[in-house]
């Protein structure tokens, strides 16, 4: 079923001294649910537009964004039952929890302000949620400081499902976690997706997780995608030059020294 | 390529606050000249610090407790690095051995000009030029490095994050040493941005044949670049081989752990459970 549908969307900045700049040109894609698209590209490519459009940060210049076959609500309870259904996780957990708060809190206000389930649940469906994302229930009076990277990532997730959504938008969900536990983490994403009918957007400038943890990829170059399709045919056999040239630039050690099978069996 | 350039014996560095880390414990390491010896591991695994402590850069609580680090000048001198005098090591310091820091693209001073912040290099370590000679010096370092001389007059703010970090390396090939240290000098770049530098990396290193350690967390970057690759976690070397070693036949458990955090871009699927 269909979730998101972005259609021809273009922004441009009027940037003083420049003219015109299309962060955003014809842009077009469909997400639905229980799927993911990885949305790649170098800095400055837009990728990042595109999650501010999403939640309504900005406005697009022309085209539309719909969820569930509706058009953005511009403002009021409609705008906030949008914002119920899409959920950002953001890529520095460090600062996207506040550190004046448990986690507790955290997870009770969406849950209070969107009002989830009924007060008296609201404890339960805390616990539940700790659950969901894979954390120990002695978690919840602590505050994020006490929690590694990994675990305060998991927070923020558990947050942006406590309004029960149907979308995750994920900036660089794992840029700033420790390599070790980044799978981790995005197992946990791929897992949610797939169990609970979520679409997720994965945006990303590293093509090896994009391409093992997205259905689709959407390559974007100046504010254009200039490739998309299933995972595996964009990466492995890319068509656009810009592609090519953001795959021959992303480290290969397989390509460097032949692949390896079995050496690292036990591993994984 | 076999004779050694740096040996670092033995040595620990711990921050001695309450409870004490001991965040390096009796690395012992042969540095050869010439090659690219990859530092890996994950936040708090020691590597910058060790890094540091070998250069004596660390500040307190940080105190080396045993070690020795003996430099190999080219001059065919065997420099005792921790025996060295505070205006020694100050010669000693960028003349042999420089660093590109973390963070590098921000390390620049904002409200001066690119090229007095290079001029600096020769005004402190070569007191004996002219102004005319550090100018054409600068000049000279902004083409090798492909900023283009006429950017001498830039502000940092004027510069690219690419081109930024062209110009710390440019102040740490400034006084052409033999050695010098990379702590995550590409991190903060995208993919293309990225691979260029590195080309430049080593683009140079076959002009000027120095000796390289290039500290980073990313594996599959070390892989393509290093000759060697020193794996570390709390404090300690687990494994140092080639490369290719690391690559077709990890030995440590962690490097193995380490190995299969990344997926691969273009070899079998299935690392994520999908």
């Amino acid at each position: 079923m269909t979730v998101l549908e972005v259609d021809r969307v273009t922004k441009v900045y009027a940037v003083r001294g420049a003219g015109q700049i299309k962060a955003l040109d014809d842009v077009s894609f469909t997400l639905e649910s229980g799927r993911t698209i990885g949305l790649v590209g170098q800095s400055g490519s837009g990728k990042s537009t595109i999650a501010r459009i999403l939640t309504q940060l900005e406005t697009p210049t022309s085209g539309q964004v719909r969820l569930d076959g509706q058009p953005i609500p511009r403002r009021g309870a409609g705008l906030r039952a949008y914002r119920q259904k899409l959920r950002m996780v953001f890529q520095d957990p460090f600062a996207s929890l506040n550190p004046y708060h448990s986690i507790r809190y955290h997870l009770e206000r969406p849950l209070r302000l969107d009002g989830v389930v009924p007060g008296a649940e609201v404890e339960d469906e805390v616990r539940r949620l700790l659950t969901r994302v894979r954390l120990d229930h002695d978690v919840i009076d602590r505050r994020p400081h006490e929690l590694s990277g990994g675990q305060r990532q998991r927070v923020a997730i558990a947050r942006a499902l406590a309004s029960r959504p149907r979308l995750l938008v994920a900036d660089e969900p794992v840029s700033m976690l420790d390599v070790s536990i980044r799978l981790g983490v995005l197992n946990l994403l791929a897992d949610l997706g797939r169990e609970e009918g979520l679409g997720v957007l994965y945006i990303t400038h590293d093509l090896a997780t994009a391409r093992h943890f997205s259905d689709e990829i959407l390559v974007l170059n100046q504010g254009r995608v200039v490739e998309s399709g299933p995972a595996d045919d964009v990466i492995l056999r890319p068509q656009d030059p810009y592609t090519r040239e953001l795959r021959a630039a992303s480290p290969d050690p397989e390509k460097h020294f032949g692949s390896v099978s079995g050496a690292l069996g036990g591993a994984r | 390529m076999s004779d050694p350039l740096l040996s670092v014996r033995d040595f620990s560095v711990t921050y001695d606050v309450d409870p004490p880390v001991e965040a390096v414990k009796h690395v012992t390491l042969e540095l050869r000249r010439g090659e690219i010896l990859g530092l890996a591991g994950e936040s708090g695994c020691g590597k910058t610090t060790l890094a540091y402590g070998v250069q004596r850069l660390l500040k307190a609580p940080a105190v080396i407790t045993s070690g020795s680090v003996v430099f190999h000048d080219a001059s065919g001198e065997d420099v005792d690095v921790h025996r060295l005098d505070a205006e020694q090591m100050r010669r000693f310091r960028w003349d042999k051995v420089s660093m590109v820091f973390q963070g590098a693209m921000n390390a620049l001073n904002p409200v001066a000009p690119i090229g007095s912040q290079l001029e600096d290099v020769f005004e402190v370590h070569r007191p004996g030029m002219s102004r005319a000679q550090r100018r054409e010096a600068v000049a000279e370092l902004l083409e090798i490095v492909k900023v283009g001389r006429q950017r001498a007059r830039s502000f940092p703010h004027e510069l690219s994050g690419g081109m930024r970090q062209r110009v710390m390396i440019a102040m740490a090939l400034a006084l052409r040493p033999q050695l010098m240290v990379m702590d995550e000098p590409t991190t903060a770049l995208d993919v293309l941005v990225q691979r260029e530098i590195l080309r430049q990396i080593s683009q140079l290193r076959h002009e000027f044949g120095f000796t390289v350690v290039f500290i980073t967390h990313d594996l599959p970057l070390l892989l393509e670049i290093s000759d060697r690759i020193a794996i570390m976690r709390e404090g300690e070397i687990v494994e140092l081989a080639t490369a290719e070693q690391i690559w077709t036949a990890p030995r440590d458990e962690y490097t193995k752990t380490l190995l299969s955090s990344f997926p691969r871009l273009t070899g079998e699927r299935g690392v994520v459970a999908r």
